[in-house]
């Protein structure tokens, strides 16, 4: 039971310390989130006004990109990232395959155009580690909330649990201790006043048998029975 | 790392300027089933697409992220509420004529709600 209670709070005191380190990472994650956020405003800003540029320069374009989709350039794949032994799913983007809108803006604007690709390739990145630091977050709370619970559990359920078992083992030990040191007082008390009673007997028969003195004396010799 | 051929891809719900940009950064793509990953919210499309559209990304195993312009994902806000998972993700992001406000983005609201409950402990 003692090393059940001193399991109980070596997992109490371990997951208490996971949950910290999680914590601290939680704290480093949200305020990565607000920076990125914020700087995600700024990104879109320009991007956007750099395709307001290009449209002037160029018209409307927007069909022609809109339906001229085949395959993805920038993709997306995710690493798994320990934390506390809580894996995160980490995106990383990278480009592959050709440039889909490569003709595009040949005839005209052809350099607005490129600003506007680099600018919202800027965004995608910006994207990207943003969408990894937010699934990070929504995953990392998640397992903040479990690990928490479990600490709360251990701390308020089961190591109360543990140590009131004990505590009545304990207690009910001291009482059989008691009654049993009683039990031997009482027998020891018993033992005494018999002792005594035969004693005084002993005593009594003595001094008959004082009395009758002789042995050589008396004709009858009465047998002496002693009952205890 | 190996090369990585089956990459996962980012979606994108948004207004025309936003898709064509995004488009422009090189995250369109046309499936088999010539299902773009991408949706154009015009003037007169209806919420209950939007959703629609929206679940289907959410939907389909091949996308990681989900970029939403903040207008229209205050449209369907109890769709983004409601998903939970880590993968997709979901992107709020500004729309050119409606600048980004930190306070509607789900996330964010979220996060704040932490702070405070952490800062009260």
């Amino acid at each position: 039971m003692k090393a059940r209670l001193k399991g109980a709070e070596k997992g109490h005191s371990l997951l208490k310390k996971k949950a910290d380190a999680l914590t601290l990472r939680f704290r480093q994650i949200l305020k990565k989130i607000i920076e990125t956020k914020s700087l995600m405003g700024e990104v879109m800003k320009n991007a956007s006004l750099s395709l307001a540029e290009t449209k002037f320069a160029m018209g409307d374009f927007s069909h022609n990109v809109l339906q001229n989709v085949t395959k993805a350039q920038t993709k997306v794949r995710s690493r798994k990232d320990n934390v506390a032994g809580v894996t995160l799913p980490v995106f990383e983007h990278f480009t592959d395959g050709a440039d889909t809108y490569e003709l595009t803006g040949l005839s005209r604007g052809g350099q607005q155009l490129d600003k506007v690709k680099k600018n919202f390739a800027k965004a995608v990145e910006l994207m990207v580690e943003l969408a990894s630091l937010q699934t990070s977050f929504v995953t990392l709370d998640e397992v903040i909330k479990i690990t928490n619970r479990r600490v709360n559990a251990i701390e308020y359920v089961i190591i109360p649990r543990i140590s009131n078992t004990i505590a009545d083992i304990i207690s009910e030990l001291d009482e059989m201790e008691r009654e049993e040191f009683y039990r031997l007082k009482k027998i020891q008390e018993k033992k005494k006043i018999a002792r005594a009673k035969a004693e005084l007997r002993v005593k009594e028969a003595g001094m008959e048998h004082d009395d009758a003195g002789n042995l050589i004396d008396d004709d009858i010799d009465e047998d002496l029975l002693f009952d205890s | 790392m190996a090369h990585a051929a089956r990459g996962k891809l980012v979606a994108v719900i948004g207004d025309e300027d936003t898709c064509t940009g995004f488009l422009l950064g090189g995250i369109g793509e046309m499936n088999k089933a010539r299902k773009p990953n991408f949706m154009v919210v015009e003037k007169d499309t209806s919420v209950h697409d939007i959703e629609e559209r929206f679940n289907a990304f959410l939907n389909r195993s091949d996308i990681a992220i989900i970029l939403i312009n903040q207008n229209y994902a205050e449209l369907i806000r109890h769709a983004i509420d409601n998903h939970s998972k880590p993968i997709p993700a979901i992107l709020e992001i500004p729309s050119k004529d409606c600048p980004y406000d930190p306070n509607k983005d789900s996330i964010l609201r979220r996060a704040k709600g932490m702070f405070s409950a952490e800062d009260f402990r």
